[in-house]
């Protein structure tokens, strides 16, 4: 019982898909406070299946996903709003918001009826634009934003949102690798420094590989779920692609070309 | 906060800019009557005719107040539309509410005849007209709503709103072709769009619903904020799509129906004030832009009813082609100006 409780999120025989059309099952994977797990796989295996069925934006198949122990089933969504924050793939509806202004609705499951920020919230509002390095954007618009400030801008507001659980689907896509690495640090370092626990998809297998204190591989059979030196000894990277076109070094965790 | 302190004054400068726009308003007309006169008259003053008393008191202050109503109310139902479908082109009349409203309005001064062979309006009253119109709008609103979850293009969504504008059109051409030259004419002139002729009693209704709209918007500042993210963030931030969205589309259905019922169907404010709005305020708070469209609404009313009445000739334009005249060319101007519409 004190086990399952250290336990910020479990997935047990998780089934996702969309009505009766199955996407992925028997997904299994538990995650403490203060650690950054990276979700790899193909295009289409239900990467962002996955993370749109833990944030509840469609119902799983079948299966259990636990917060704090708590099934999400019975968690109302206000309350919710302050357990688990999201990184979506689509860019806020209106560029028109200024940086301060996005990160400001973050706060909006703290805030009274009118939305009205406490000093307190500006506490939050403030550590976020200065561990997300937004200072200077602060009064900027999203349409001025480039797409790296932007991903770090909803980073940040995720991260005002002050929840134990942040879910990111493709943080780093769109971007240079400079940009790919910026994030992934900053992630990185919300984790172990903020005790956040953070999952995130990713196509960066090899930076994922770097950086991620575990990491779920959605292979679509048993789903192996580890840190990623014990993944790259069981050799669950070998068969992630077709080995006739790329083929995963176990020395350096990387992939090469087969020419 | 800087930003506080510019909201504040240019909310002091809207305020007496509504303030000049409700005296120029009621200081002009057909009949001229001296300024200095029409004041006197609102702060209860006998004045030199004893007529002007009464056109002033009976006639141009209900004008005035129904066009606060009228340019607030659907300045805020197309700010809300614009959030709710987080679309600029989004307004009452845009997608088709207004079509509903006049079907409703058609159904209702038309249609009874047809159906019943009814040709005295007497037990119609105000409220039924605002009813026939409110649901009109609703039945269309939702029509919209329930093909955007189906429809994730706005595109598609917008052009089918001007579908559902030209199939209103094309049965309130059968009812007219069906129905009496009184009938006809009432729902013509109802048309054109007024803000004179309402009663005080009208004007009360009018008010309720429009604060009704005003309440709603205001219980849901939160969950419009929110979606300005878009709706899948606005559900992470703890807010029931459902319910929102519900809230929104019988705010908007009250203020462009029960408008509409009123005072006819009038283009372009809904569509037009929320972006003039943000080019004075900059920002998407709702907070902030609820109360600044409400003011600007309400100035532009004034002014183009001031023009429509085309002061010291007899003759009055239909309100809803001089909202056209100044509405059309803002949006086009906000297009080259801006390359694109912000939203």
């Amino acid at each position: 019982m004190e086990k399952q409780a250290q336990n910020i999120l479990s997935v047990s025989e998780l089934a996702i898909g969309y009505g009766t059309k199955k996407v992925a099952e028997h997904i299994n994977f538990s995650l403490k406070p203060g650690i950054l797990c990276g979700v790899v796989g193909v295009n289409g295996i239900g990467k962002s299946t996955l993370l749109r069925t833990l944030a509840r934006f469609q119902p799983m198949l079948s299966g259990k996903i636990e917060l704090k122990g708590q099934s999400t089933k019975q968690i109302p969504p206000e309350k919710l709003a302050k357990e688990l924050s999201v990184v979506l793939t689509e860019s806020p509806a209106s560029k028109n918001l200024t940086v301060e202004e996005l990160i400001a609705l973050g706060r909006q499951p703290y805030t009274n009826w009118l939305g009205t920020l406490t000093s307190q919230d500006k506490k939050y509002i403030n550590e976020s634009l200065d561990a997300f390095l937004l200072n200077d954007l602060r009064h900027k618009k999203c349409h001025e934003l480039s797409d790296g400030q932007l991903q770090r801008v909803l980073i940040a507001r995720a991260m005002a949102q002050d929840t134990p659980l942040i879910l990111l689907d493709e943080p780093t896509t769109h971007l240079d690798l400079y940009h790919k690495v910026q994030i992934l640090k900053l992630l990185r370092e919300l984790a172990h420094y903020q005790q956040k626990t953070i999952l995130f998809s990713t196509h960066e297998i090899e930076l994922a590989i770097q950086l991620c204190d575990t990491m779920l591989i959605l292979d679509g059979k048993n789903h192996p779920f580890g840190g990623p030196c014990q993944l790259i000894e069981q050799q669950h990277f070998d068969g992630l692609f077709p080995s006739e076109m790329v083929q995963f070094d176990p020395q350096t965790g990387t992939f090469k070309v087969n020419k | 906060m800087q930003n506080a302190k510019t909201y504040r004054i240019s909310f002091v400068f809207l305020g007496i800019a509504l303030f000049i726009a409700v005296l120029l308003n009621i200081g002009s007309g057909s009949v001229n009557i001296p300024f200095n006169e029409v004041i006197s008259i609102l702060f209860g003053g006998n004045p030199e005719i004893e007529s002007w008393k009464y056109i002033v008191q009976e006639f141009r202050v209900p004008k005035a107040l129904t066009s606060i109503l009228v340019g607030g109310g659907l300045a805020l139902s197309g700010l809300l539309m614009q959030t709710l479908f987080r679309n600029p082109l989004a307004g009452p009349f845009v997608l088709g509410i207004s079509s509903g409203a006049s079907l409703g309005a058609a159904l209702l001064l038309m249609g009874t005849s047809l159906l019943t062979g009814l040709t005295s309006f007497s037990f119609l009253g105000d409220v039924s007209l605002a009813l026939a119109a409110s649901i009109g709008s609703f039945l269309v609103l939702l029509v919209v709503i329930i093909v955007a979850q189906r429809v994730k293009d706005t595109m598609a969504l917008l052009i089918i709103g001007l579908m559902f504008g030209s199939i209103t059109s094309a049965i309130v051409s059968v009812l007219a072709y069906f129905s009496s030259s009184e009938q006809l004419r009432r729902f013509i002139f109802w048309s054109f769009g007024s803000v004179s002729n309402l009663s005080f009693n009208q004007i009360t209704l009018l008010a309720i619903l429009v604060l009704i709209g005003i309440g709603l918007s205001i219980f849901s500042l939160k969950s419009l904020n929110a979606l300005l993210l878009g709706e899948n963030y606005a559900q992470s931030l703890g807010v029931s799509l459902k319910k929102s969205r519900m809230t929104l589309i019988i705010a908007t259905g009250i203020l462009a129906g029960g408008i509409t019922a009123f005072a006819g169907p009038i283009a372009f404010v809904g569509l037009a004030v929320p972006h003039l709005t943000r080019q004075i305020f900059d920002t998407m708070e709702h907070k902030i832009l609820i109360p600044a469209v409400l003011l600007y609404g309400s100035i532009l009313m004034l002014l183009c009813d001031t023009i429509a009445q085309l002061p010291n000739s007899a003759s009055v334009l239909p309100i809803n082609a001089i909202t056209s005249l100044v509405g059309a060319p803002v949006v086009i101007w906000l297009l080259v100006r801006k390359r694109k519409m912000m939203f």
